[in-house]
């Protein structure tokens, strides 16, 4: 004890700054923290608020190892000592006990989940439907198609994801920490035939306060309150980052709006996924496998476009945002009517979306449509029109499959389109456009919107006892499937642009391309393909931001390019480095060309990126890479317009918090507690009663040593 | 989204204050047992306490520069060496303690026969035993704030000590032990300036060794009972010597116990 004195004695005496951290040998008895927990967050719509919140103070709980459906019974009705903190293996984390937690959440201080390496055999929290309400088919388009009344996209789909929980949810991976959690478990708080267990009990607390509550408009409107006030706190802020586009012949920026004679065939995939917990989702089959894609048929198309351009632009988009409510093809939509765009919904052409094309199993794609618009039997020329392109559309899909070992079906004539940016592009006008997937009706994904949509969901296996470089280089089987996937994409686009029919066999996706993206994506994105890729001052940017599993959720918005997230910045070098050409202007001349007389600013983006180290050893060094690749801004209408309670767009928004953590300790009993303080009171009265007698006795008591008192000192 | 704004984490974990701190501070910090509620005349009591806690901290803080810079030049990994300094450090710190009493006794000696040189009166203003009295505490005071607020501050929280195996009564052991190092500081504050006084170096030596012992006995630690017994035990023997040599003595205390102080006193013709 006194030893303890000493310590805390010098640390205070010493290094009293640091007070907070030095001085708690005691705090370090009684807490452990547990570290890698990734918590669900709260988000907000028009309407609802999603996911999860703890108290301000965090919430407690005698920790509970749930073992099976049954075991529930303990820590919502019989378990003698509530608040619990429920410990569930992932195979249990399903709608049934979730409802049941939710429900008696009054005896329920949180839930922990473990999550495991070996994915369950199935497992999506996303809704069955996704995007509902914010696609094109609704009661006045298409009534009979809307909601999934025909066809259900994710019959996996618990929708937890979109419930809400007034108690904190927090996932640890399953390694040494969740080993010790459940040991102490064990060791205290096992219930032993049907009786409680004795004080101390093993308890956690989770801290995931969210400040925003109720939906978007409210915490938008605290937003703006509380700017006038001396401490701008927000609340919440809304999803979006940017979209990426790219095209094969440049267009110059500062024209914006309809052009005359333009006629642009568009391609899109999307970017973004998301998961039930926050910032740990990888989207494989989701969206990498489209987007990725998309970019090995640009790609494919850099050559022959070069020799013989078609007579029709063509011009790629990668959405950020789709997962919630299509935000970033929305916001591109909304440009394009307002005149804010390089082109005008009349340029548009068609519209070829990559969906989810990495489950093929070797068997067909599917070409989605959408009925309404082709059941349009006003006789109008335009409309005709729009018929024909769609049916050479998909002839011409069909006649560049041919030498492809696979086959392009179309599904029936009566299903709608699945959850696409084309849905957002028929909104606005009706535009031929064709959606590529490789599921005939519902998903191929078992783990839609999930954690578990990783590299294992699209059969990515390398040999063992490789290294990361040889990994990187290795051609696995999922990579030659995309490029054949790619090969066909990049074809018909060209095609349908009106390209040379000749050159069309010279069109090929490099599959070398394709597996390096796929490793980089899904297995390790500091590599050093990607870093050739980049400019030299994002060279950590890999290696932090995008970490082991690297995560796809789009995240809030921020206002300029600059600040976009790792994901939308890497495919903008990406598209740069396959669509563009390598020049040989020097750094300063790259970050100014305006100054050079063939270059131009407004026609093309200049990107000083690191460049690649050949084997043979001689550095090749960073160069100047001219393309027409730009970023634009991918936020929800609604907040530009303000209108937070849009039916129309998303409002999706995240809630703002201060601190997430977690930490497990033993709790005393009540009565200890009690019995300390009434030990404390009484102490407290006695030595006052004893004062009180001595001190007015206090002549009496100590008068032997007075009489010779009086002797100077 | 994280919120960059400034205050701190630890504020939320100490807003649910456990019963355990209330109880665990009252236990560790008795009031005053003699004279507390008398109104004291001369301005040197409260000073005194002040005063003499203020030498107490000046000794603690020297005895622990000293170990610091021990451990500095130690060899850090070696386990037995840092519990060897430990022991030394404590020593040390004691026979500081001691030696600062000591010099402040001198002190006080001093600035009292000043004091009366200076002023009408013909008796002290203020008694020896008065003035031990009010230095043992304010040294008991001191001693008993840097060994309590750092355990009261980390008890307000949700969590109790045992995860890691320790005993799940250390706040409440920490709470008496505290108790009887106050009291005992008390104590030994009035047996010193007696002996010092009546030149008793015998008396000297067993107030500095029975610091030494209560001490060292809390190296027992984790097992309480081996050094909460023992340190009561030395307490309540320290307790009476203090008391006769404060003037105590059976007599008188069967007289007040019995509520035959009165007749005493009007015997003895005291004013009360």
């Amino acid at each position: 004890f006194i030893s303890d004195c000493y310590f805390h004695c010098i640390s205070l005496l010493t290094l009293a700054p640091v007070y907070y951290v030095n001085s708690n040998s005691v705090a370090q008895k009684i807490y452990v923290e547990v570290n890698n927990t990734v918590p669900c967050v709260r988000l907000l719509n028009a309407t609802h608020q999603i996911g999860c919140q703890s108290s301000i103070s965090g919430d407690t709980g005698v920790i509970h190892v749930l073992e099976s459906e049954a075991d529930l019974e303990w820590p919502l009705t019989k378990g003698p000592n509530p608040p619990y903190m429920i410990l569930l293996e992932s195979h249990l984390f399903t709608r049934s006990i979730m409802m049941k937690i939710k429900k008696e959440s009054s005896r329920i201080a949180g839930v922990t989940v473990v999550v495991p390496n070996t994915s369950p055999s199935e497992f999506s929290p996303h809704t069955t439907c996704p995007n509902e309400n914010t696609g094109v088919y609704s009661d006045t388009y298409g009534p009979h198609l809307a909601h999934c009344n025909t066809t259900v996209w994710n019959p996996l789909g618990n929708g937890l994801s979109y419930e809400e929980f007034d108690f904190p949810v927090f996932s640890l991976k399953e390694d040494k920490q969740a080993e010790a959690i459940k040991q102490c478990y064990y060791d205290h708080n096992r219930v032993v035939n049907g009786s409680a267990p004795q004080y101390p009990l093993c308890a956690m607390q989770l801290f995931s306060h969210m400040f925003a509550v109720t939906d978007t408009a409210t915490c938008m409107r605290r937003n703006d309150v509380i700017n006038f006030s001396i401490n701008p706190e927000m609340v919440c802020d809304p999803l979006g980052d940017f979209n990426v586009w790219g095209s094969i012949r440049p267009y110059n920026r500062s024209q914006l709006g309809h052009r005359d004679n333009e006629s642009v065939v568009m391609a899109a995939a999307r970017l973004d996924s998301r998961a039930f917990f926050w910032d740990v989702s990888t989207g494989a089959e989701g969206s990498i496998s489209g987007f990725v894609t998309l970019l090995a048929a640009a790609h494919a198309l850099r050559d022959v476009t070069q020799v013989a351009p078609p007579t029709h632009n063509i011009l790629f988009a990668f959405f950020q945002g789709e997962a919630f409510d299509y935000i970033g093809s929305s916001r591109m939509v909304y440009d394009m009517q307002n005149g804010k765009f390089v082109i005008d919904l009349d340029n548009v052409h068609s519209l070829l979306e990559i969906g989810q094309v990495g489950l093929r199993n070797g068997s067909d794609l599917f070409l989605h449509s959408d009925p309404v618009s082709r059941m349009n039997d006003t006789v109008n020329d335009q409309v005709r029109e729009h018929e024909r392109y769609r049916c050479s559309l998909i002839h011409r899909h069909h006649s560049s499959a041919t030498g492809a070992n696979f086959s392009l079906v179309e599904p029936g004539v009566s299903q709608p389109l699945p959850p696409s940016s084309l849905q957002r592009f028929l909104r606005a006008q009706n535009i031929p456009g064709i959606v590529l997937a490789d599921h005939r009706a519902a998903f191929n994904n078992k783990y839609y919107e999930s954690y578990y949509d990783n590299a294992d969901n699209l059969n990515l296996r390398y040999p063992p006892n490789m290294t990361a470089e040889e990994q990187l280089e290795f051609l696995t089987d999922t990579a030659m499937a995309l490029t054949e996937v790619a090969t066909v994409v990049a074809r018909a686009l060209y095609k349908q642009a009106g390209g040379d029919g000749t050159q069309v066999d010279n069109i090929k996706a490099d599959s070398k391309t394709v597996t390096q993206m796929l490793f980089g994506f899904l297995v390790q994105a500091n590599n050093s393909w990607f870093q050739a890729l980049i400019p030299p001052e994002l060279k950590d940017m890999l290696s932090l931001l995008l970490l082991i599993p690297p995560d796809f959720y789009v995240g809030v918005a921020s206002s300029s390019p600059a600040k976009a997230k790792p994901l939308t910045r890497l495919v903008q070098f990406l598209l740069a480095n396959l669509t563009g050409t390598a020049t040989n202007l020097t750094q300063d001349q790259c970050q100014k060309p305006d100054d050079l007389p063939d270059e131009s600013v407004q026609m093309y983006s200049y990107l000083w990126v690191q460049g690649t180290v050949p084997h043979n050893g001689t550095e090749k060094g960073p160069f100047c890479v001219r393309a027409s690749v730009r970023l634009s801004q991918a936020l929800s209408p609604a907040f530009d317009l303000g209108e937070y309670a849009s039916r129309n767009y998303s409002t999706w928004t995240e809630s703002r918090w201060k601190f997430i953590k977690a930490r497990i300790f033993l709790v005393a009993s009540r009565d200890l507690e009690m019995l300390t303080l009434g030990v404390g009171v009484a102490v407290l009265f006695s030595s006052l009663l004893v004062t009180y007698f001595i001190s007015t006795k206090a002549d009496v008591l100590f008068s032997s040593a007075r009489e010779p008192a009086s002797a100077a000192y | 989204m994280r919120v960059l704004s400034c205050s701190d984490a630890d504020m939320y974990e100490q807003c649910s204050v456990s019963p355990f701190a209330i109880g665990f501070s009252t236990v560790a910090s008795p009031p005053r047992r003699k004279d507390s509620i008398k109104v004291m005349h001369p301005p040197t009591s409260n000073t005194t306490t002040f005063n003499w806690a203020f030498f107490w901290l000046c000794s603690l803080l020297l005895s622990s520069l000293v170990w610091f810079i021990t451990v500095q030049i130690s060899n850090k990994d070696s386990s037995s060496q840092q519990k060897g300094l430990l022991i030394f450090g404590v020593v040390l710190s004691v026979l500081l303690q001691e030696t600062f009493r000591f010099g402040y006794y001198k002190l006080l000696k001093k600035a009292n026969e000043g004091l009366l040189m200076l002023s009408s009166e013909e008796t002290m203003p203020i008694s020896i035993q008065q003035l031990a009295y009010v230095s043992g505490l304010g040294f008991g005071f001191m001693s008993g704030a840097f060994s309590v607020v750092n355990i009261l501050a980390d008890s307000v929280g949700p969590g109790t000590i045992g995860i890691h195996g320790d005993s799940q009564h250390y706040f409440l052991s920490s709470a008496f032990m505290t108790m009887a190092i106050i009291l005992l500081h008390m104590f030994w504050g009035v047996v010193f300036f007696d002996a010092c006084e009546k030149q008793l170096w015998w008396s000297l030596a067993v107030v500095v060794s029975s610091h030494l012992l209560v001490s060292c006995l809390t190296f027992q630690n984790p097992q309480y009972v081996g050094s909460l017994v023992p340190t009561y035990i030395i307490m309540f023997l320290m307790g009476l010597w203090a008391f006769v040599c404060a003037g105590g003595s059976l007599r008188n205390l069967k007289f007040c116990l019995t509520c035959k102080d009165k007749d005493f006193l009007l015997a003895h013709h005291r004013p009360r």
